[in-house]
């Protein structure tokens, strides 16, 4: 029996949108993490840390998220490890998004003037003193806006793990695709949910652009 | 730990070769056709005045904060119900076009908007018609100033193409899915498939950049002064 695309089916949505979520969040956090690792190993002032980590960043920004997906889905049970889905899920986002965090990060921590640090090193403060106090507050407000705007960029790349097997929003669009056969009604509500999660963001990911500039001009 | 047989994915490495060789076609057809939908929406946009600017602005929101994914289903899914029918290589390719066309949108707009309007008035007190402003004052200095984040967008359909592979589209990922399928060497598979989307999106990079510095040449201005005079000794002297 074909059934109707009704409230029953949009609240099926509206639940796998959790997922989606706990992909977002989770890739987020770890990722983070992970990004600013690359961040700082990026401005280290070991040549062959700031090499390795130039080529983490070219190869993640160079395969695609599903690519990723992939190699850390098949790849970590080949390993022995045998993990659920959404594990390695989060954990592929998570690589997908230190590469473009560390990227941005990257540039938020060069962006501080270089007097700065000699200022700071005059002050005889050691290096992890001289990020703590010195560049990391000032680099954030530098960092947040493109920050907010990966992060955009993260919660619709969560679509592509339903491949796997991840019933998250893209994925329950789809089933429901299947008991319906209502594609465009459905994809239009699937579409709707990702845009309410997407446009605060990008809206907020601008308001902090124009409050930094501001404060830049001032 | 790891026992990886590369041998089965090099004996079907032709297909995966095909495989990008279509990710290439598609890439190259929806960065040419996305680039020019969003130079045409931003010039559009540009001339409106600001009252009508809502569609271009609701065509680029839209498109940037919903998953290429579900633009794809809504095309490839959606369309025939209206009694369009698509393939999915063209459902790719207009999904792809339209994504890329929103993203250049906002990145012409940028450099369009950069450029100064005394730029423009200067222009016009030099009899330029409308056409020569926009080509020469406008269009050249706002696509040089906005060319790096062009590049990195143009690279990121080139890796968003692997999508299509969720319709069936038989492209590097769809040529790698069924690869793996067939030999279950899946690791060794996407590790091929990942280092030649690595290479592809290296190449587009250096190409385009290159491409850029042919095409605008280096930010240097030119000598106000002409190449014979300085070879006078004297004003080399003095410009040194």
């Amino acid at each position: 029996m074909i059934r109707d695309f009704g409230l029953q089916e949009f609240w099926f949505l509206i639940t796998a949108t959790r997922w989606t979520l706990v992909l977002t969040i989770a890739a987020s956090i770890l990722g983070g993490i992970l990004g600013l690792i690359v961040a700082l190993a990026r401005v280290s002032v070991f040549p062959w840390l700031r090499a390795t980590a130039a080529a983490y960043i070219t190869v993640v920004q160079g395969i695609p998220a599903l690519i990723l997906l992939f190699l850390s889905y098949y790849g970590l049970s080949k390993a022995g490890y045998d993990l659920s889905p959404i594990v390695a899920a989060s954990i592929s986002l998570s690589i997908y998004a230190s590469g473009y965090l560390g990227d941005i990060w990257r540039g938020a921590i060069q962006s501080v003037p270089l007097q700065q640090w000699e200022a700071s090193t005059s002050l005889a403060l050691t290096r992890g003193q001289q990020y703590r106090h010195i560049i990391l507050p000032q680099s954030i407000r530098i960092a947040l806006p493109p920050t907010v705007g990966f992060l955009v960029q993260l919660v619709k790349n969560t679509s592509v793990v339903s491949i796997v097997g991840v019933v998250e929003l893209a994925r329950s669009g789809q089933l429901i695709n299947n008991a319906t056969f209502q594609p465009f009604r459905v994809f239009i509500v699937v579409a709707t949910i990702y845009f309410a999660i997407c446009y605060p963001l990008s809206v907020a990911s601008k308001h902090f652009e124009v409050k930094f500039n501001a404060y830049r001009a001032s | 730990m790891f026992d990886l047989q590369f041998a089965p994915v090099i004996a079907s490495l032709p297909a995966l070769l095909q495989g990008l060789w279509l990710t290439v076609k598609l890439s190259f057809i929806a960065i040419v056709c996305g680039a020019s939908l969003g130079l045409i929406v931003a010039m559009l946009r540009s001339m409106a005045p600001p009252k009508l600017r809502w569609p271009a602005n609701i065509y680029v929101e839209l498109i940037r904060n919903t998953p290429f994914l579900v633009q794809l289903y809504i095309i490839f899914f959606g369309l025939p119900s209206f009694g369009v029918k698509v393939t999915a290589v063209e459902a790719g390719l207009l999904a792809m076009t339209i994504n890329l066309g929103a993203y250049s949108t906002e990145i012409f707009r940028a450099g369009i908007d950069s450029i100064h309007r005394s730029q423009i008035e200067a222009a016009q007190a030099l009899a330029l018609t409308p056409l020569q402003i926009f080509r020469h004052i406008v269009l050249k200095p706002a696509v040089q100033k906005v060319w790096p984040s062009l590049v990195s967008q143009f690279v990121l359909i080139m890796l968003t193409s692997s999508v299509c592979s969720f319709i069936s589209v038989e492209e590097l990922s769809g040529a790698a899915n069924t690869i793996q399928s067939a030999t279950f060497r899946s690791f060794e598979t996407y590790i091929i498939a990942g280092l030649m989307y690595l290479a592809l999106a290296i190449v587009l990079k250096v190409g385009l950049f290159a491409a850029g510095s042919y095409i605008f040449g280096r930010r240097t201005r030119k000598p106000l002064l002409p190449a014979s005079a300085m070879t006078s000794p004297i004003l080399k002297d003095a410009q040194s």
